[in-house]
């Protein structure tokens, strides 16, 4: 475990390397009297017309389903790739049925048309 | 009395340079933890005085020469000129995702240079899973770029950071199947090793030669994935005012771009670490003396390891930088459907063809 140390200092100064900056520009930066029209949202000049955080586009959401089905898939392949007894064939070919079972997802879900964008 | 002095001073001396020890342990704790830290920003600060020189090659421009030689130093002004500026925090927006979107974009990126072999025995965290580290950190940062989206209230903003993470989720995918051919035939997914593997054979032995369609695969989705101009959808200029950042001002703007080129340097870190070969020169005809394991010889070597690695590391930037300046921005709907429908399959087969060949080469 000792070869986890360096992350873990590392989990300690990535964040004052980036909060750092963050706290710095109260010293410095300068700060005039802010008007409303400074701080509000820029839409080109006009006035914000509404809440952003409304309706957005479905497919943005099939997107990360989607992601959801490969990610684990990979993930649970890289345990069976790293050990060095790895390739006998009965290992090789139950990886070949796990891939077989995704691909066959995936093109019933290209054959519907979920990763069509219009 | 005379003795009783002597020895006194002798103990006095002696708990001085305890205490000497005590502090130059310190350092030596410190130096090793500072020294990536330095090295990664001035890495940013080449990288961006790069960008802006080869852009000026590419437009027939002069580009920035007026703060220090050549203008090395512009980009050390640019950051001290944002550290001035205003910090500015909209009205409407939430103000805590807002502050700590930029922070974790670029927090998650640099733990991911604590795997990178720079040279022999010169890396941060030799793990054992090394490559499978930088890819479950690396799918931190689309969080705090939809979190600063989000966080605006802007609806430019929005659709950025949902475009940025659609994106960073859908090469993601093709990008782990080529890692994970990698580490098939390297027999482990430790950086080290992946390196060491390929030093066999010297130049013929790099994985681009055994891996083409997995380093094409993976060159794409890496560009995809630091958001580069054929893929820079979410920050387009034309459609979305600068997307996810549109709100942004002072240095929160500034950890943006630290963030990218952060991105940018630990990719083409990793394609020279998985694929051109690491810290080892291996040309043909070049033979680099073998130096002994002594003091000089060995930080000699270690030195020409470093700058070997940041050559070819440098050098698939200035591809990307050339890209970026050369072609055209895709659509939207072509940029999920390259990912999903061309590069998944593709990498798929290339990790079914690899399993195949270790398969049947036992």
């Amino acid at each position: 475990m000792s070869e986890f140390a360096p992350i873990c200092i590392y989990l300690v100064i990535s964040p004052l390397v980036s909060l750092i900056p963050l706290g710095l520009p109260f010293l410095f930066s300068s700060n005039s009297s802010t008007y409303p029209e400074k701080l509000s949202a820029y839409e080109c000049g006009f006035d914000p017309s509404g809440d952003a955080r409304s309706r957005f586009d479905i497919r943005f959401y099939l997107v990360s389903i989607l992601f959801i089905i490969p990610d684990p898939e990979v993930t649970f392949s890289f345990p069976w790739a790293v050990p060095p007894n790895k390739i006998d064939p009965f290992g090789s070919w139950s990886m070949m049925a796990f891939l077989l079972i995704l691909t066959i997802g995936s093109l019933y879900e290209w054959k519907r048309g979920a990763s069509d964008r219009e | 009395m005379i003795i009783d002095t002597k020895e006194l001073q002798a103990i006095n001396s002696f708990s001085r340079l305890e205490s000497l020890k005590g502090v130059y342990g310190l350092i030596w704790l410190l130096v090793p933890i500072f020294t990536p830290v330095l090295g990664i920003t001035i890495g940013i600060l080449v990288i961006v005085w790069l960008e802006r020189k080869i852009s000026a090659g590419v437009q027939q421009r002069i580009g920035p020469e007026y703060a220090g030689p050549l203008g090395i130093l512009q980009a050390l002004a640019d950051g001290t000129k944002l550290l001035l500026k205003e910090d500015l925090l909209p009205s409407r927006g939430d103000l805590f995702l807002f502050s700590l979107g930029p922070s974790i974009a670029v927090i998650s990126i640099l733990l991911s240079y604590s795997v990178i072999p720079f040279g022999y025995r010169l890396v941060l965290a030799d793990l054992s899973l090394g490559v499978f580290l930088w890819i479950s950190i690396a799918s931190i940062a689309p969080i705090g770029l939809l979190m600063s989206g989000y966080g605006s209230n802007n609806k430019y903003s929005f659709l950025g950071g949902l475009r940025a993470a659609a994106q960073s989720i859908s090469y993601e995918i093709p990008l782990t199947p080529c890692v994970l051919s990698i580490s098939l035939l390297s027999n482990s997914s430790s950086t080290v090793d992946v390196v060491e593997a390929q030093s066999k054979y010297g130049f013929w032995g790099w994985n681009l030669w055994r891996q083409p369609i997995g380093f094409a695969v993976f060159v794409i989705s890496s560009l995809a994935e630091c958001e580069r101009l054929p893929f820079d959808l979410p920050e387009a200029e034309e459609e979305l005012v600068a997307g996810y950042q549109t709100e942004y001002s002072g240095i929160k703007f500034g950890l943006f771009y630290v963030a990218s080129y952060l991105n940018l340097l630990v990719s083409s870190l990793f394609v020279t670490v998985l694929y051109l070969g690491g810290w080892n020169l291996s040309l043909p005809y070049i033979f680099l003396p073998h130096f002994e394991i002594n003091e000089v010889g060995g930080v000699f070597g270690m030195t020409i390891g470093i700058f070997i690695t940041l050559a070819k590391a440098y050098l698939f930037l200035f591809i990307s930088i050339t890209t970026r300046w050369t072609l055209p921005r895709m659509r939207m709907d072509q940029l999920l459907n390259l990912g999903w429908k061309f590069l998944l399959p593709i990498s798929l087969g290339n990790l079914l063809l690899t399993t195949s060949f270790q398969l049947f080469s036992l």
